[in-house]
């Protein structure tokens, strides 16, 4: 018997319209865990770097992570993998909501989908029953729209519907996945799921998901949720709003926006407006949101309200979460009312709220320099708001200019020339990232930016603080119940941290330090996204519920596999390995590993140079940023160091060496 | 008899609708709770109870399973409450051909909440941390003989409306068929 997962994938083979459900090797959960673990493994084995994203051999995994569907609060997540168009890489974004335990009812752990359809269809899984469904009458429609109609069609209102909008359909680079109040956005896999011809995948389940030791996988459900209640009642003092309290994070409960609208920036990542929160905004902005919010709602089994049901006047009903709440306000320097209400439109349509509105601000950035001119925006209207949804839906047809920055500010700078790549100034790996430029650079984050291979700082950041806190007695406060850390020597990293003097940034945390915490939020991170665990009640936050004390049990009590910290660890290593590896065979290669050249206005080169070197040590990758063959043989995978071998990998890295 | 009085324990869940979120932790601890050997397995499908939502309109109603019947209900009627429309079997606990809930998902069979008889609240109260679930338990005086009463005035407007002798007839009858 298999114990938390399920043990069987369905493959599902759309050009010939062919559907499997497959068994899966035990010995591949011990190794990979499941979720992102797994995927990797999979796309390692069946995705050559020959494939491109577009390639019917391109393959898009759905899968719900190992502890899916058992007990554990906030446990609900998809990972859903594939090579992106935009990044070339592998690209692993992924979703809460409702959709990954009703997978694991049904009876799976994974949907791999192949090939393309010749025309648009949908997936739907009913248990044992599983059909491929024609969608033509679904083209063209919203992403929550489909799934209403769907779940009507089919009248199954307890179905979970992941789908996409018209931008996944016109194969934009930043188009999402859809699923109420969640979404797996970022690289452009909404892209991949509708050149593969499949507007939604549609999941119903009734079946069990065991666990091995119950009485002890409950106790430990139960400690997480005391925990989770005792964090409610005692929120990190001295941070920001969103980081005192657990969640993904709780944007939609919270109304005091100072942080991120004085700290990050405006327009296409361009300005910052401090003192721009005042009073006058504060009560506007309050009042925009209670009155759009009907309801503050949760994911799968998490207490955590980081969602809302949110009604604008006159417009159809969607959902919200995290920070796409500011995203459209600010790139358009407008205020929460506009922000709240074309995100309603870019819901529907399925378009990343990261790269979207940046996009939009860079094109008008165009606009303003003259690299774009009236010829590229005929009839746009002349008032940024109105600039915003000419836009939008031109990208999402691909229309005109909107064909051109449907592939984002990367490929769009590329194919405009005159200079416009000056103005993609924000992107890590051809992607856009937040909007945020600051002072003083970060060791910590200066490691992040460049080698999270999932290419979004939310995504790695968390467990240690942002920043130093500024007394001692106050850090000293913070340590005490500081149960999480994964070795004693963190507290003193963090007590030894001060804003000026020998102990501050740039040289302190020192680049040793450095990689250990760097490797430790990785970590945490990584263990998250295969076990299928919100990192809103995770990896994300400091002093979380679940970590790396309680994890292996988890797993222990909960898949049978026998779980200590040192092996977990080492899991997570083989896997976040493997993910490097993927890419690293599609070309990445140190020189790509920065942050944008204005993250930091000041920059420090060699200490960033010993930065890299330190931690490409530290993880047994060599000085490209390629993982060694002693490294991978420590992983058990040296099928990894012998295709490198095979494919010249390091005979290439090594003449660059070299040469350098 | 007379004036005897009698305690009985009822046992209610509140049920909070405004401050359900939609999570379902109730399904997914009812579901473990219930699985034998205890917590040896999670399955909403076999929850005793279920949030019945519509996201769109804003419809969470957490609703518990209650007693088992044979037949639907002939007319399904809505309520519109506070401008928000709901199905009249959104607050129904029966388990009923109309519907696939609390329903066994293989045998078929009928579900029902216990209250989670022998722990000390139940478990999807316990489980809910957005206070949409309020666990009260009241003792209740019942008087004896009231009852008495009520009967006896009843049986008094039978007898009047179809004499006496017929009700003893029929209470002869009922006795016999016990």
């Amino acid at each position: 018997m298999r114990y938390a997962e399920t043990g069987f994938n369905l493959e599902v083979d759309l050009t010939r319209g062919n559907i499997e459900k497959v068994a899966t090797d035990p010995e591949d959960t011990e190794l990979y865990l499941g979720g992102l673990g797994t995927n990797a493994k999979i796309m390692w084995d069946r995705v050559p770097p020959e494939v491109d994203a577009f390639s019917p051999d391109n393959l898009l995994i759905f899968a719900a992570g190992l502890l899916c569907g058992t007990p554990a609060t906030g446990c609900n997540r998809t990972i859903v993998s594939t090579i992106s168009p935009q990044t070339k890489l592998m690209a692993f974004s992924m979703m809460g909501g409702f959709w990954a335990p009703e997978l694991k009812y049904a009876g799976y752990d994974k949907v791999i989908l192949r090939g393309k359809s010749p025309n648009l269809v949908y997936l739907w899984i009913c248990d044992d029953k599983v059909e491929i469904r024609d969608a033509s009458h679904l083209k063209g429609k919203g992403a929550i729209e489909t799934a209403e109609l769907i779940k009507n069609e089919l009248n199954e209102p307890k179905a979970q519907v992941a789908a996409i909008g018209m931008a996944g359909e016109n194969k934009v680079f930043y188009a999402s996945i859809e699923q109420g109040r969640s979404s797996a956005s970022r690289g452009g896999i909404g892209a991949v799921m509708g050149d593969k011809g499949v507007k939604a995948i549609v999941v119903r389940g009734t079946k069990d998901i065991n666990v091995a030791q119950p009485e002890k996988y409950i106790e430990l459900c139960n400690e997480v949720m005391e925990y989770i209640k005792w964090r409610e009642d005692n929120p990190i003092q001295g941070v920001i709003p969103i980081l005192a309290i657990l969640g993904s994070p709780q944007e939609m409960a919270i109304h005091n926006e100072q942080w991120h609208t004085e700290n990050f920036m405006w327009g296409n990542s361009r300005v910052r407006r401090k003192g721009f929160w005042n009073d006058e905004i504060a009560e506007e902005w309050t009042d925009t949101l209670n009155n759009a919010r009907t309801r503050l709602i949760s994911c799968f089994n998490c207490p955590m309200k980081c969602g809302a049901t949110l009604s604008m006047p006159g417009l159809p009903t969607y959902m919200m979460k995290c920070f796409t709440k500011l995203t459209y306000t600010m790139a358009a320097f407008s205020n929460l009312d506009f922000g709240l209400t074309i995100a309603q439109r870019a819901t529907e349509y399925g378009v990343d709220g990261y790269s979207a509105p940046q996009v939009m601000a860079f094109a008008l950035e165009l606009y303003e320099n003259g690299i774009l001119t009236d010829d590229d925006f005929p009839g746009m209207p002349s008032d940024t708001e109105g600039r915003f949804y000419w836009m939008l839906d031109r990208i999402v047809r691909r229309e005109g200019i909107g064909d051109v920055l449907a592939d984002g500010t990367y490929w769009a700078a590329k194919a405009i020339g005159k200079g416009a790549d000056e103005y993609a100034h924000n992107n890590i790996k051809k992607q856009e990232q937040l909007p945020l430029k600051l002072s003083m650079l970060n060791p910590i984050y200066f490691l992040m930016y460049c080698t999270g291979e999932k290419i979004n700082i939310t995504q790695i950041e968390g467990q240690f603080p942002q920043a130093p806190f500024p007394k001692r007695e106050h850090r000293e406060k913070f340590v005490k119940d500081w149960f999480q850390v994964p070795d004693e020597k963190f507290k003193q990293y963090f007590l030894d941290w001060e804003f000026r003097g020998e102990f501050s940034n740039p040289h302190y945390p020192t680049p040793e330090m450095t990689s250990e915490i760097v490797n430790w939020q990785e970590m945490m991170h990584y263990i998250d996204d295969a076990l299928g665990m919100c990192a809103g009640v995770s990896s994300f936050h400091m002093k979380p519920p679940y970590h790396i004390h309680n994890f292996p049990k988890f797993i222990s009590a909960g898949a049978g596999i026998e779980m200590d910290e040192d092996k977990l660890a080492k899991a997570a290593k083989r896997y976040r390995t493997l993910v490097r590896a993927i890419n690293i065979n599609r070309g990445m290669r140190r020189k790509d590993e920065k942050p944008p050249e204005d993250h930091w206005k000041k920059r420090f080169p060699e200490l960033e140079a010993e930065l890299l070197d330190t931690y490409y040590k530290f993880k047994g990758w060599n000085n490209d940023g390629i993982p060694t063959k002693e490294s991978l043989h420590e992983l058990g995978m040296d099928y990894v160091a012998a295709d490198f071998e095979k494919r010249g990998v390091y005979a290439e890295s090594k003449d660059v060496a070299e040469e350098g | 008899m007379n004036g005897d009085k009698l305690t009985k324990t009822v046992k209610t869940i509140r049920i909070d609708v405004d401050q359900c979120n939609g999570c379902r932790a109730c399904e997914v601890i009812c579901s473990a709770v219930h699985a034998a050997p205890k917590y040896s397995s999670n399955n909403p499908g076999r929850s005793r109870i279920r949030v019945i939502t519509e996201p769109m309109t804003d419809v969470y109603v957490p609703v518990y399973a209650g007693e088992y019947t044979v037949a639907e209900c002939a007319g399904r009627d809505k309520y519109t409450i506070d401008g928000k429309q709901y199905d009249e079997c959104a607050f129904c606990r029966a388990s009923c051909p109309s519907r696939n809930i609390f329903k066994e998902p293989d045998s078929g069979l009928p579900l029902k909440c216990d209250m989670c008889e022998g722990e000390d609240e139940p478990m999807c109260v316990k489980w809910c941390l957005a206070d949409a679930l309020i666990y009260e338990e009241r003792e209740e005086e019942v008087e004896e003989q009231e009852e008495q009463e009520e009967l006896e005035i009843g049986l008094e407007a039978m007898a009047d409306k179809f004499g006496m002798q017929k009700i003893l007839d029929a209470v002869s009858r009922m006795s016999v068929k016990d």
